[in-house]
């Protein structure tokens, strides 16, 4: 077991932030972790990395109790923040380089360690490179190189890609997923992204200071519904009667279109057009509607998750540093 | 590749002890104090600025206010003043060096070092030496110009002055750490050379002497460290009033303590 939260809480004066969760993480586990702002998210996070006291309960990370043994934790995890850390004025090895001092890396292996992770995440020939010059997507890399050096058990993802465009994200996603393969290691992350979510094996849902939900992606799509398809016909009336009766059950009308419901969508959508092309009928369009992640996070929330993304003044701010403006 | 890597640093081994009960980690301390060293020549115009302004007010001061002003125990006012000089040396960059915490802080790399399993005082007594040592540095490019107002160096009168000036590094920075500690927004930052360092600098004898000034004065220059570094560096430079040196030193000494301990209780808040 890498992380075990057991009745976990923690107050800001008569404000109860995380109101009591249980938590289990498996090890080689993809662990994500959403919820709207002010769920109580980053507080779990913050007590879970040894940054923050709990209130009450206990939680242990790769077997150390994060209270009492809170340098052996920090040493067994790997944090990337979602707000950049680095520094900008020194070279990436420099610092990868700092990293290892403060996590006292053994000197001899250092220089190996270095080539090693900046080579997982692409950036080999980039080592002497001040940070400056490097792309958003090279410098989130770099933070998930430097999370890694010091060979944690666990790697915390704080909303890896927020604020990068769609092809970066998907490259960071790539070496973040590369690292799932080859070492087997727990990842425990934050996203806004839905699609994000989808790589995890397990997602936990948190609100109001609860976890609302755990479980798989498909189990928990799969609570709010299932597939819908819509087909699109030259005689909705005959369509409706021939459905009904091939599927013994009733399905609705909607203008020219009629509309099933199925646990497989797509092999409903084959049955529907092959028993209405049968009947006769013309067959103009067809589109199948699977439950997502983002029903399922309204479904349990009422809230969309895009809404609640970071603030747009956070998001102004890491804008404005990504792009150097606010100089030092 | 890195899973045959022995695991160099897991958990089990020595370093995984509670590293919060040791209240310090040098290496920690090592490589703040490293990176703030690097920062400083990345940073050369910085360096240049910090320089110009040094020779700046040594040539407006030194060579404008000479005529004006008779000698001041047997010195030359350029000769009085070119140890001021090296003072505002240390007490503009010492106090910049320990409050880029701050911008630490607002851009992020702080948070590398408060989740690293290294104690808070690591970053405190990191901070204040890397900034001792960057501002002694730059002290130690001014001591140059020595001769430019007739300060005669010997080797002896070098080494006295660079640990004074260090020691006065060390004060100031302490002061810087506390001010960073204490600031959380770094819209203010502009205003604390206004009201800190100008103040600081201008009250500190390091422009006039000392002797004969209003009382009201005398407890300004009483309470402000940088009094006793001016001293301690004039002392050892010029000769002048040398006796107080280790008295200075001490005080010097004793403040930086101060300010460590306080520092270290603030940053205890954090997060």
């Amino acid at each position: 077991m890498t992380i075990e939260i057991e009745k976990l809480t923690r107050s800001f004066g008569s404000l109860q932030a995380v109101k009591g969760i249980d938590l289990h993480v498996e090890r080689g586990e993809t662990f994500g972790f959403l919820g709207p702002n002010g769920a109580g998210k980053s507080t779990t996070i913050k007590m879970l990395c040894t940054l923050l006291r709990p209130t009450s309960g206990q939680a242990r990370i790769n077997g150390y109790d994060i209270e009492r043994e809170s340098a052996q934790v920090r040493h067994s995890i790997g944090i990337v923040f979602q707000d950049p850390t680095l520094d900008e004025y020194l070279t990436a090895e420099q610092n990868l380089y700092y990293h290892c001092m403060l996590y006292h890396t053994p000197r001899e292996h250092r220089a190996e360690r270095i080539h090693e992770v900046l080579q997982l995440v692409g950036l080999a020939d980039r080592q002497k490179d001040l940070v400056k010059t490097f792309s958003g997507g090279m410098k989130r890399r770099l933070e998930v190189a430097r999370g890694l050096l010091h060979d944690p058990q666990t790697l915390f993802l704080d909303e890896p890609t927020v604020g990068l465009d769609p092809q970066t994200r998907r490259s960071v996603w790539e070496y973040v997923l590369r690292l799932r393969e080859s070492r087997g290691m727990t990842i425990f992350m934050t996203t806004h992204y839905m699609d994000e979510a989808e790589y995890c094996d397990r997602i936990a849902i948190m609100d109001h200071g609860h976890i609302v939900a755990l479980d798989t992606p498909a189990a928990l799509k799969h609570m709010v519904g299932q597939d819908v398809v819509r087909v699109t016909t030259s005689d909705a009336e005959r369509a409706v009667a021939e459905a009904e009766h091939w599927l013994k059950k009733p399905v609705r009308r909607d203008g020219d279109a009629i509309l099933a419901e199925g646990e497989n969508g797509q092999s409903l959508a084959a049955g529907l057009i092959r028993q209405l092309t049968l009947a006769d009928i013309d067959v103009r369009d067809v589109n199948v509607t699977a439950p997502t992640l983002e029903d399922v996070f309204v479904h349990l929330t009422g809230r969309a998750i895009r809404d609640e993304g970071a603030g747009s003044t956070e998001r102004m701010g890491a804008r404005l540093r990504s792009r150097g403006r606010l100089r030092r | 590749m890195i899973e045959t890597q022995p695991s160099t640093n897991a958990p089990t081994n020595t370093s995984g002890r509670d590293i919060h009960f040791f209240l310090i980690d040098p290496e920690g301390i090592a490589m703040i104090w490293r990176r703030d060293i690097v920062r400083l020549w990345r940073q050369r115009s910085r360096l240049f600025g910090s320089i110009a302004r040094a020779l700046v007010w040594l040539f407006a001061l030194g060579f404008g206010l000479r005529g004006s002003l008779g000698s001041i125990a047997g010195f030359s006012y350029e000769q009085f003043v070119f140890p001021g000089v090296i003072a505002m040396t240390i007490i503009f960059s010492a106090l910049q060096s320990a409050i880029s915490i701050v911008y630490d802080r607002e851009f992020g790399f702080l948070k590398e070092v408060q989740v690293a399993p290294t104690p808070r005082s690591t970053l405190v007594i990191g901070k204040c030496l890397g900034g001792a040592s960057s501002s002694t540095i730059q002290a130690i490019i001014v001591l140059i110009f020595a001769p430019f107002a007739s300060v005669t160096l010997s080797p002896l009168n070098v080494l006295g002055a660079i640990v004074a000036m260090f020691v006065t590094a060390l004060a100031i920075s302490g002061l810087g750490v506390v001010i960073a500690m204490w600031i959380t927004d770094f819209e203010n930052f502009g205003t604390l050379q206004n009201f800190i360092t100008l103040p600081l600098y201008m009250f500190s004898g390091a422009i006039f002497p000392t002797r004969s000034v209003p009382e009201w004065l005398h407890i300004i220059l009483f309470l402000n460290p940088l009094s006793y570094g001016v001293n301690a560096i004039r002392g050892m430079l010029l000769g002048y009033e040398v006796a107080s040196v280790p008295y200075d030193m001490i005080i010097l000494i004793l403040f930086t303590l101060v300010m460590l301990a306080i520092a270290i209780i603030m940053s205890r808040k954090e997060v």
